[in-house]
């Protein structure tokens, strides 16, 4: 009987797969075959040629900078946003708060950045700002979720101790607890602003700056030089931020 | 009788590091025009209440929902068909990136031999640059190269996800045993049914529970995609949102959840089913 599951479900997937093929009519012959190739090979050939004047560079190094602050920033609003919602997520403050700050969560998390952006564009108008806010809305769910499992798991005992020898409810968190919980936190902090960097960069497609918008805007215009001078900036800026995160975690992240 | 002690040793260290940090983060705010407020001015917050307010009752009209149903349906088949070609580029690559498969490594206890770790490197640099530039961007070039609609969608999903895909299969099968696959290669069986006899059967669950993890993501990327045009549901939600139909946005963004709950049902049953 379990074989027999397990092979309906192959056959199923197949199914799918051919299914899928068929329902978008992909003709991969046309795209590839009789000079489809030979004009997607002149597209990508000129991005070969990335443009490397002086005036280009300024520019697309004033949108990495964008990009760079805007990822920055947003992460931190997250993980102060995140930290907010999490202690009510994990249950704090009585039952009521805790599923409300669950469902909170849960509605910011499931909406992806792009979409979120689409929405503060609309709300706060174009540019770096919107993009800094939709990172924030986003990366607040994700964070607080995982500041809130952390939260669940941290030992019970050092604020304990500290709540018997009279001290408050404030300093039992900030000295009992949160020392433990604050590699992991700064570890889950790094590891988002990884990916918001990666988000900031394409945020801009929907408007809302950095080096997206300009990459959106350069390829909308066919220059595909700038543009290849853009995604290259993209590469190099990603690369940076996951060493700087590296060290980071190396240095304060003791395992 | 002990005495409280005020003093927090380790206060001076961390009031430099959140100085050095806001020092650092201070031209950012200035950088990316963060104005939190202009979410809360008279203007904005009408235009966003206008446009919420439409959000219920979500768009349910019989034509609006078949086109929601194509549009999710052009989704989920751009997800499986770029995984698919996803797949036919990545199982290749990740044999010729392995270094399991060495027959220099075997030879020598696992350690690689300077021509078998050259060899391997154009391939592991070119699933490096396949993945390091982001699907959306991909899809970017591609609705320029093909067109709008979904073939731009799976040339990217399945250019991006091979790249990764490529990588994670070469390391899952550095991760296994190695010592059936070296010993097969030292009886001098082929590379191929060394990889078949001694590291598939140690590797298969996990290269399948990963494969369906991806497809998650795939689904997921697929609608985000169509906002640069690359069809789907992602296109109708940036149609309109343009449009400023908030019923429509609310029912897509809805099916969007949807969509992606059964998602992650369907991968947690083929997990549980296939490993």
């Amino acid at each position: 009987m379990r074989r027999l599951i397990d092979v309906s479900l192959v056959l199923a997937l197949l199914a799918a797969v051919l299914g899928s093929f068929a329902y978008l009519s992909l003709d991969l012959q046309s795209l590839f075959g009789n000079g489809g190739l030979d004009q997607m090979v002149a597209y990508a050939a000129r991005f070969l040629s990335p443009d490397l004047s002086a005036e280009h560079l300024r520019a697309v190094g004033n949108g990495a900078l964008e990009t760079l602050a805007m990822s920055g920033l947003g992460t931190l609003l997250a993980v102060i946003f995140g930290l907010l919602l999490a202690l009510p997520a994990a249950g704090r403050f009585g039952w009521p708060l805790q599923s409300a700050a669950r469902l909170l969560l849960n509605a910011l998390r499931a909406i992806p950045e792009l979409v979120w952006a689409a929405l503060t564009v609309l709300a706060a108008g174009l540019g770096p700002n919107a993009g800094t806010l939709a990172l924030a809305l986003h990366t607040s769910g994700v964070l607080g979720r995982l500041f809130a499992e952390a939260l669940e798991n941290a030992p019970p005992e050092p604020a304990a101790a500290i709540r018997l020898q009279g001290g408050s409810q404030v300093s039992a968190f900030c000295f009992g607890t949160l020392p433990n919980l604050w590699p992991q936190l700064l570890a889950y902090s790094l590891y988002r602003w990884e990916n918001n960097i990666r988000m900031a960069s394409v945020l801009g497609f929907v408007g809302a700056g950095g080096l997206g918008q300009m990459l959106y805007t350069t390829l909308s215009l066919f220059q595909e030089a700038q543009a290849s001078t853009v995604i290259i900036a993209m590469l190099v800026l990603v690369l940076m931020v996951d060493a700087l995160s590296d060290l980071l975690r190396q240095r304060f992240v003791r395992a | 009788m002990l005495k409280s002690d005020t003093r927090d040793p380790a206060t001076f260290p961390r009031l430099l590091l959140t100085l050095l940090a806001i020092a650092l983060l201070w031209p950012g705010i200035h950088l990316s025009e963060l104005n939190p407020g202009v979410l809360f001015q008279a203007g904005s917050r009408r235009e966003m209440g206008n446009f919420v307010s439409a959000f219920w009752p979500p768009a349910h009209d019989p034509d609006f929902l078949a086109l929601l149903w194509q549009a999710t349906l052009q989704t989920l088949a751009v997800a499986t068909a770029g995984m698919t070609l996803a797949l036919i580029l990545a199982v290749p690559a990740s044999l010729l990136a392995s270094r399991a498969l060495s027959l220099g490594a075997a030879s020598r206890a696992g350690r690689l031999g300077f021509w078998s770790r050259t060899l391997r490197m154009p391939v592991r640099g070119l699933l490096v640059f396949l993945r390091s530039v982001p699907e959306i961007v991909w899809a970017l070039l591609f609705v320029r190269a093909v067109g709008l609609g979904p073939t731009a969608g799976v040339l990217a999903i399945a250019i991006t996800y091979s790249g990764m895909l490529g990588k994670v299969y070469a390391e899952i099968f550095e991760s296994v045993n190695q010592r059936p696959a070296h010993a097969l290669l030292q009886a001098g069986s082929s590379r191929l049914s060394a990889f078949f006899y001694g590291i598939l059967p140690d590797a298969g669950a996990e290269l399948v529970s990963y494969t369906v993890y991806r497809w998650e993501c795939a689904i997921r990327a697929s609608v985000v995609m169509g906002f640069v045009g690359a069809g789907g549901l992602g296109q109708q939600i940036d149609l309109s949102m343009r449009m400023f139909a908030g019923a429509e946005v609310a029912s897509m963004l809805l099916a969007f959840l949807v969509l992606v709950w059964l998602a992650d049902q369907l991968s947690r049953l083929l997990r549980g089913r296939l490993t």
